[in-house]
């Protein structure tokens, strides 16, 4: 409808075929996709996926893209329970399904290896993570040899996204420190953090302003306003803070 | 009512204008602050308005209703956009 009037620009619908899907957890389900012509993206980005009923109704949301630059594309998908899409994302698609996407989208809440000097923090908040483990990954993948470090909060244990893959990132790249906290339940023998991410936190795990980090910041609006509020607070320019707000929740 | 950021609003601004705006520098004619347009506050109904993050004047709205899109840019004095 809206292309018709405007003609067909470089950002179209096109159709996206599912070729694996990855359970990251009981809620979270990763895709990976085809894309025909698929023009590449960079880290941190999202795609809108559509999806039509048999009476023409019509919905759409947008997805961070989990997948390097370096990798075809994959979205990562949270359930939310009175969703439109998700559930459809999360529960029903298998592998060889089809639907409709636009992207990659987006041109400020992006991170490029390439000419990045500026330590990297990331601080997650649930499914937060996505667009900023597309970042970690690039990193990875790009060879970049900068100071990143993730700060990701979580409701439980079951709740962490990549939790195999950050682990790793973690214990055997250099230069990348990730740290966990659990805001609701921690289980026997954790040694990560537990509680909100607060001032004090941020102040410990953070890079130094001194060190004129880059910040990216990624979660619920509630999250997202007070993490970079506290950002602020401990001397961080507002303009080294992008952020990325998912809404409520 | 919960806001989101200009970014959430990136495939729509790219499809109107044909472009990512989301990196783009927006003044706003309330209090002539100037930042991304992927930075700004956008709050969603039938439409999508967007506010400045300090003066919370209205930037931009948008109305996509059939086969016409609707956008009124009352707010920005300036848009700077780089190659």
């Amino acid at each position: 409808m809206s292309t018709a009037v405007l003609g067909p620009g470089r950002l179209a619908w096109q159709v996206a075929e599912v070729t694996d899907t990855v359970t990251e957890t009981p809620r979270v389900r990763t895709l990976v996709l085809d894309v025909p012509d698929w023009p590449g993206h960079r880290a941190g980005q999202h795609v809108d996926v559509r999806l039509t009923a048999e009476d023409g109704y019509q919905a759409e949301r947008s997805y961070s893209l989990a997948a390097s630059p370096e990798e075809p594309p994959a979205v990562t998908v949270e359930r939310l329970d009175d969703g439109e899409v998700s559930p459809y994302l999360v529960d029903e698609v298998v592998t060889g399904d089809r639907f409709e996407l636009r992207g990659p989208i987006g041109g400020y809440f992006v991170w490029d290896a390439a000419g990045a000097a500026a330590p990297l923090f990331l601080v997650a908040g649930g499914s937060g993570v996505v667009p900023l483990m597309s970042m970690l990954r690039h990193r990875a993948a790009a060879g970049s040899t900068v100071p990143a470090r993730m700060l990701y909060s979580s409701r439980t244990l079951e709740d962490v996204i990549y939790r195999d893959e950050l682990e790793q990132l973690n214990s055997r790249t250099e230069g990348v420190q990730v740290v966990h906290t659990l805001t609701r339940v921690q289980p026997p023998g954790w040694t990560g953090r537990a509680g909100r991410v607060n001032r004090e936190l941020l102040q410990e795990v953070a890079f130094p302003p001194e060190a004129n980090p880059i910040v990216y910041v990624c979660g619920p609006t509630s999250f997202v306003e007070a993490v970079a509020e506290a950002l602020v607070g401990l001397g961080h320019p507002p303009g080294r803070i992008r952020t990325e707000r998912f809404g409520g929740a | 009512m919960v806001h989101v950021d200009g970014n959430a609003i990136a495939g729509l601004l790219e499809t109107v204008f044909g472009r990512d705006l989301t990196a783009a520098s927006g003044r706003c004619s309330g209090c002539g602050a100037e930042r991304e347009v992927g930075a700004i506050h956008v709050y969603r109904a039938a439409g999508v308005v967007a506010r400045c993050p300090d003066c919370d004047t209205v930037l931009l709205r948008i109305v996509e209703a059939g086969d016409r899109i609707w956008v009124d840019l009352r707010g920005l004095t300036t848009l700077e956009l780089r190659s």
